[in-house]
């Protein structure tokens, strides 16, 4: 990958992640009223409540929480530019980790008891979410013997999904709790419903939570970019098979949340361990079986 | 501000209200109404709300929790009292606890008359209120532009 591509990938990346993702959630919302035998809202409308929020009046208890969230945002892109640029895997884990904390330091810079308690909730969802996150680049490596995106691309003649299937299903199972979605959804919800208000997001006010939201489109786009990964190999046409990998796991995702009920802490954190043990565990023996 | 009315989120608060209007309240949300198909969202936040929807009258424990509803709500942004108790007390009016309607302790721009308000009569406040909320966007922008 020469240097004006990568340029030309993260560029893409920086203009394209927030409307295919804020597109994707508009259909989103629009399937799910759908799967509850509503109309819905129109495909457009989370691009409407983010203008609002823009405009709204700015209210905060501790302009620290400004910062915190820029940073969040500036961090989650930079992962972004990191993958959709070819880097290192690992590097974009590492980047999204520290991503996160800046979310959590934003959410208890208020101190108000229903963000503290998300915060709690959200540190329990980044402790089931990371180990996963991690062997998911260690699958790759294995696989391909680097973990350099462009060259795991490049130097692959076949999806990578045929020596990755347990990792795969590790990565599908935690995207429910990354995308915060139901029966995952603790820390805070991508609905506006809550039983802790809104947990992490409570306290972020119009511009803020916009920014907020605008992360968490960038976040997405680079958890389904991995998706897309396990099936891209230097076959240019295996690309289609990304893209309809990605819907495909993006469908899965909302027939989930529209069929599955909120589950404490305890039980994610033992499911989410539990199915990053079993299936990527196994996965990872097989795999350090056949390379000998 | 153009695009503001197309996502108006509600907060809803059961002041002592008998939960007839709050029923009638969330049948907006069911299927048969569907009012998400419009952009409104129910969210519990005030910090993310846009329109205070309260039911009940006011008494001396739930005025200070309404105040500071009211006052969580960043700018533009628009009160309707649901229901014949919310407007005016209704027939706990004369109560020992009973103040009086929600606009004894904040101000209140639609009433919503209606013993329990029917759904119908709910989604035409909000939608007045909507229209209310265009009208106060564009004043606080052009009030924003004259600073």
């Amino acid at each position: 990958m020469t240097i004006s591509e990568r340029i030309i990938f993260a560029l893409l990346y920086i203009v394209l992640a927030p409307f295919i993702i804020g597109l994707l959630d508009g259909f989103d919302r629009k399937i799910s009223a759908r799967m509850q035998g509503r109309r819905g809202p129109s495909v457009l409308q989370p691009f409407f409540d983010l203008k609002k929020l823009f405009e709204k009046e700015f209210l905060t208890a501790n302009k620290m929480q400004l910062f915190l969230i820029r940073s969040y945002l500036c961090f989650i892109v930079l992962s972004g530019i990191i993958f959709f640029g070819g880097f290192d895997l690992l590097l974009v884990i590492f980047s999204l980790s520290t991503a996160a904390m800046f979310l959590i330091l934003a959410s208890t810079a208020t101190h108000s008891p229903f963000a503290s308690q998300g915060t709690s909730r959200e540190l329990v969802q980044i402790m089931a979410c990371e180990p996963m996150e991690l062997l998911v680049a260690v699958g790759f490596y294995l696989a391909t013997s680097t973990f350099t995106v462009s060259d795991i691309v490049s130097k692959s003649t076949v999806a990578n999904i045929r020596y990755l299937p347990g990792f795969f299903v590790g990565f599908v199972f935690i995207l429910t709790i990354k995308f915060r979605k139901s029966p995952f959804d603790i820390s805070t919800s991508h609905h506006a419903h809550q039983e802790v208000i809104k947990g992490v997001t409570s306290e972020m006010v119009g511009k803020e939570y916009a920014m907020v939201t605008i992360a968490e489109w960038y976040e997405n786009a680079i958890l389904l970019g991995i998706v897309g990964l396990f099936f891209v190999s230097n076959n240019i046409l295996t690309v289609l098979g990304g893209i309809i990998a990605i819907l495909a796991i993006w469908f899965l995702e909302i027939l989930i949340d529209n069929t599955s009920a909120r589950v404490k802490w305890q039980l994610m954190l033992k499911l989410a361990w539990g199915v990053t043990i079993v299936a990527a565990g196994m996965n990872l023996f097989l795999l350090e079986i056949i390379r000998g | 501000m153009a695009k503001i009315h197309k996502s108006p989120w509600l907060i809803h608060y059961d002041g002592s209200s008998c939960n007839g209007c709050d029923i009638e309240v969330l049948a907006c949300t069911t299927p048969v109404y569907d009012v998400e198909r419009f952009g409104i969202i129910n969210t519990g936040n005030p910090m993310h709300a846009d329109i205070f929807l309260i039911t009940g009258g006011i008494n001396s424990q739930n005025e200070s929790v309404v105040k500071q509803i009211y006052e969580q709500m960043p700018q533009p942004k628009v009160v309707i009292a649901v229901g014949t108790c919310a407007c005016t007390g209704g027939i706990f009016k004369e109560c020992y606890n009973i103040k009086g309607g929600a606009d004894t302790v904040i101000p209140v721009d639609i009433y919503v008359p209606g013993c329990a308000a029917r759904p119908e009569s709910i989604i035409d406040g909000v939608v007045k209120g909507i229209g209310l909320f265009k009208e106060k966007a564009a004043a606080l922008s052009a009030e924003k532009k004259a600073l």
